[in-house]
């Protein structure tokens, strides 16, 4: 098993910020909206470089996905952020509408996603998300797994002509991918090359892949990982190699298990190869107040559970 | 061009509407011939469009020219019409109307490509917040345009206008002109009765908007003057509201004053009646 180490740990949503300030600095048509969360979404440094680039919206998402289409009809670029409940579900017409049926080139940036944000509880866990998102023709979708990773996809969002939905986290979590990456949207990351399981996974869980990885190993089991940060274009090639050598998969994510990325997988699977797959997702339900590790724990996401996962996928074979 | 000019467009452009909602028996004549005015000053008169010998160009941009957004996109042969007539696409395609593989969709889209239209609406309320979104990349482009968006009274039920509303004296949004078709009928019935929008001018006056009525928008030269004193408020940082009181159906006797024909075609007999009532004044498509 290849060795991940970390020096430090930040939050997703930070990454993203560090985006923010280096697309302020690079490309002038880049255009930040945000619904009053500017210190939650760390867009202090863009703003204060750029303040006629910022536009405060207030808590009115509908009218910023509104606007935020509105500025693509001039050669904008803009990054409508908020927390991911109120950057999807909330307002899923008007970008339904607005945005994806119009095809504008509307950054969707969405903090907060999925359980780990937390002691807020559940009216702030999104969990449907991705599959709202992934649903939209033309949309894409991602949600890189590390401050890096975060802050690579963010400024390589800018480039990309359509819209995106973009999503990461508040939990500080280890930074372990390059700080130099290249971040090719629609190409998954080889975290580790195996042969036993194919670990397919997205986001926070990345890390917990990781560690599953390294508990399986002292178990005698070789688990291939990747990273599928980009869930929309999905990389079936990526997918579909593993599987041919690993026989079987789990797919690990931060959301309901019903329209994620599990079920993405699972139709390039039906599709192409039928081999076992366990999911390591919420089961159709809703979170609550807690701390991230103890929702992790208690919903079956942490890497304990893709450990358990991995050993019913391989039995199943 | 001379008001009698565009009285005879207007009158081309009814007959274009009740043909194409009679052509596939569908669509929304009442609200589309009671803006009819409207459109036709604009796009004829008041804007400023971009132009290549002599012919209306379009692009997605619209960088250095006024746009147009219909957020009541149901209203959409009028739009249809006034494009077409105004040459950004062929008349001809007015017969596609709502039928398969036609550009010209129930509700306007830009996803076929149809020269004139920037956003998608239908889905009623989010017209005010696209359009002060380009007003915004137009002050950021240092673009002296202005951004006109035109919404039914209806439409002010739903609470995204009002989001927007909030938002727009807020950002010193004045090179923008809203409209709001004052028609006092929504599909359900009279507004007042389905969902009192009691007074909306003193409602955008409280948001912090400059509001302009034209009383009879359906009056040509009224609707020029009203667009005349719109344009002179711009640029003092307010919004400009514009209340259009017009009447749904206007020019079919038959169609006037009344919810009924908000979303119904005409059978042949009707269609005959109305058209009987409407000069053709720059041939039919």
């Amino acid at each position: 098993m290849k060795k991940y180490t970390f020096t430090e740990k930040k939050d997703t949503r930070s990454g993203f910020g560090a985006g923010m300030h280096v697309l302020g600095q690079q490309n002038p048509n880049v255009v930040a909206l945000c619904a009053d969360l500017v210190g939650s979404l760390k867009l202090e440094p863009f703003i204060k470089e750029n303040p006629e680039r910022f536009i405060q919206c207030g808590i009115s998402e509908a009218n910023m996905i509104g606007v935020s289409a509105g500025l693509t009809i001039g050669g904008k670029i803009p990054f409508a952020t908020t927390f991911a409940n109120f950057a999807t579900g909330r307002v899923y017409d008007q970008i339904r509408q607005s945005v994806a049926y119009s095809n504008k080139n509307v950054k969707i940036c969405a903090s907060h996603a999925g359980l780990t944000l937390g002691e807020d509880g559940a009216t702030h866990q999104i969990l449907e998300d991705i599959g709202m998102m992934k649903m939209l023709p033309g949309m894409t979708v991602i949600n890189p797994c590390d401050y890096n990773q975060t802050k690579a996809a963010t400024i390589a969002i800018a480039d990309h002509d359509g819209p995106v939905y973009l999503r990461f986290g508040r939990p500080v979590i280890p930074i372990f991918t390059d700080p130099d990456q290249k971040f090719e949207i629609g190409k998954a990351w080889m975290v580790n090359e195996g042969t036993d399981v194919s670990i397919i996974a997205t986001g926070h869980m990345v890390w917990e892949a990781i560690q599953a990885g390294e508990m399986l190993e002292a178990e005698g089991i070789n688990a291939e990982i990747i990273n599928i940060h980009t869930i929309k274009p999905l990389d079936e090639e990526a997918i579909l190699k593993s599987v041919e050598k690993t026989g079987c998969v789990v797919t690990a994510e931060e959301h309901n298990r019903i329209g994620g990325l599990g079920d993405s997988v699972a139709q390039v699977l039906v599709k192409n190869k039928l081999v076992p797959q366990e999911y390591v997702a919420v089961n159709d339900s809703f979170g609550e107040s807690g701390t991230p590790a103890q929702l992790l724990e208690k919903y079956g996401l942490d890497a304990k559970h893709i450990v358990e996962a991995a050993k019913r996928a391989i039995a199943r074979k | 061009m001379e008001i009698e000019q565009l009285e005879k467009v207007a009158s081309q452009v009814r007959r274009d509407i009740v043909r194409m909602v009679h052509g596939c028996q569908s669509g929304h004549p009442g609200g589309s011939l009671g803006c009819t005015e409207l459109l036709v000053a604009l796009y004829f008169e008041r804007m400023k469009l971009k132009e290549h010998d002599g012919k209306v160009v379009f692009d997605m941009d619209g960088k250095d020219e006024d746009l147009f957004f219909l957020s009541n996109g149901h209203i959409s042969p009028v739009w249809y019409s006034v494009l077409a007539r105004k040459g950004y696409f062929p008349v001809s395609e007015l017969a596609t109307f709502r039928k398969l593989d036609s550009r010209l969709q129930g509700h306007p889209t830009t996803h076929e490509h149809l020269e004139g239209i920037r956003i998608a609406s239908g889905s009623l309320g989010q017209g005010l917040s696209v359009a002060l979104g380009a007003a915004t990349a137009k002050k950021l482009n240092n673009d002296k345009g202005t951004v006109y968006v035109l919404m039914g009274d209806g439409e002010q039920q739903e609470g995204q206008v009002w989001e927007a509303a909030t938002f727009a004296p807020h950002h010193q949004v004045d090179n923008l002109i809203a409209f709001i078709d004052l028609n006092g009928q929504q599909i359900d019935g009279p507004t007042v009765k389905v969902m009192n929008n009691r007074d909306l001018g003193a409602k955008y006056e409280a948001f912090g908007w400059e509001v302009i009525n034209i009383e009879e928008g359906n009056d040509m030269a009224a609707v020029l003057k009203g667009l005349y004193e719109a344009k002179g408020r711009l640029g003092h940082g307010r919004p400009i509201m514009v209340l259009l009181h017009t009447g749904m159906g206007y020019g079919v006797d038959f169609m006037m004053g009344s919810h009924k024909w908000h979303g119904v075609a005409p059978n042949d007999e009707q269609l005959a009646a109305a058209l009987a009532q409407l000069d053709e004044t720059l041939g039919d498509y």
